[in-house]
């Protein structure tokens, strides 16, 4: 039978094969995350301020970000801290719980540009039921800049469970 | 004005609280939220999918929050040209669901000087503090401004 949601029935469209929750004894310091690649439109812009609230026209209306001093309509920094958390959320898999997303904005990212979101395992603290690991996460615009960087901190269940 | 003397004026707002807002999450923000992002994990907007995992239910993705962004007076210090958004955290201490009441209150948090290559910048701090409808909390959510 076909699952009904609050709007329609069945999948949507980008739906993706549910991930499994990783297991903490199969990751290292060093790992790499990976890599998540956006491809930003103006119509995803509008759709994110519409679903976020943040209205400033910098982010959809082209007049208005080139009178600011801008090349154009750039990507909300706010977005690109959700992919980075999605980053986060879509690798530990769906019992994990994102704690901390963390990141600083060192530059512009316009649509019709690739946006790369990766990230890296940087400590692993292991508890009885909880195990932690710390993560640097970054996007990078097409010239190969880190636009945004950061970090976060995911919880996994450890063997022995919840 | 010299950065000191609007150092010395943002001090003065450091603390000040804007009224607090609420909301109630409902699924289908949660969907449109996901769905904006381009994230298409199940969990949040599959209630069959998700109520097998450990939540047993639909969650919000993890800086959702930030849709809520209570009002908070900023104040108008006359230095520099240019304002940008330096940086944002989100510390999360449970999942939002769909039904959660959350109420969110921002707090002018802190105000440093720094002297950069281009010259002195003013560096604000707005801390949000997101509780439910019991008073625990559920996130904080905090926000760097800059102007130079």
């Amino acid at each position: 039978m076909t699952a009904v949601t609050d709007e329609g029935v069945g999948p949507r469209p980008d739906a993706i094969v549910p991930p499994r929750t990783l297991d903490p004894a199969t990751i290292a310091v060093g790992d790499r995350l990976p890599t998540l690649v956006k491809n930003p439109t103006t119509r995803q812009l509008v759709m994110f301020a519409g679903a976020s609230g943040d209205f400033y026209e910098i982010h959809y209306d082209n007049a208005v970000a080139v009178e600011s001093g801008l090349p154009g309509v750039i990507v909300h920094g706010y977005l690109k801290m959700a992919w980075l958390g999605e980053l986060v959320s879509a690798w530990a898999g769906p019992d994990a719980f994102v704690q901390r997303v963390d990141v600083s904005y060192r530059g512009i990212d316009v649509p019709g540009d690739e946006y790369r979101v990766e990230g890296q395992v940087t400590a692993i603290s292991l508890g009885d039921s909880v195990t932690t690991i710390e993560l640097e996460i970054w996007g990078q615009s097409p010239t190969g800049t880190k636009t945004t960087l950061g970090t976060a901190a995911v919880q996994l269940p450890s063997a022995s469970g919840w | 004005m010299t950065l000191e003397q609007a150092v010395e004026q943002a001090r003065r707002y450091v603390g000040m609280v804007g009224p607090a807002v609420s909301m109630t999450v409902e699924r289908t923000m949660i969907r449109r939220f996901a769905e904006s992002i381009g994230d298409g994990n199940p969990l949040y907007w599959d209630e069959e999918y998700a109520k097998a995992t450990r939540w047993g239910g639909i969650i919000a993705p993890p800086t959702f929050l930030c849709l809520l962004l209570p009002p908070l007076p900023v104040p108008d210090i006359d230095f520099g040209t240019i304002k940008l958004n330096g940086g944002s955290v989100f510390e999360s201490f449970r999942p939002v669901r769909p039904g959660d009441v959350i109420i969110g209150q921002a707090e002018y948090a802190d105000v440093q000087a720094k002297e950069g290559k281009g010259g002195g910048m003013l560096i604000f701090q707005g801390r949000t503090r997101y509780t439910d409808g019991e008073g625990h909390l559920v996130g904080i959510g905090i926000g760097t401004g800059i102007q130079k």
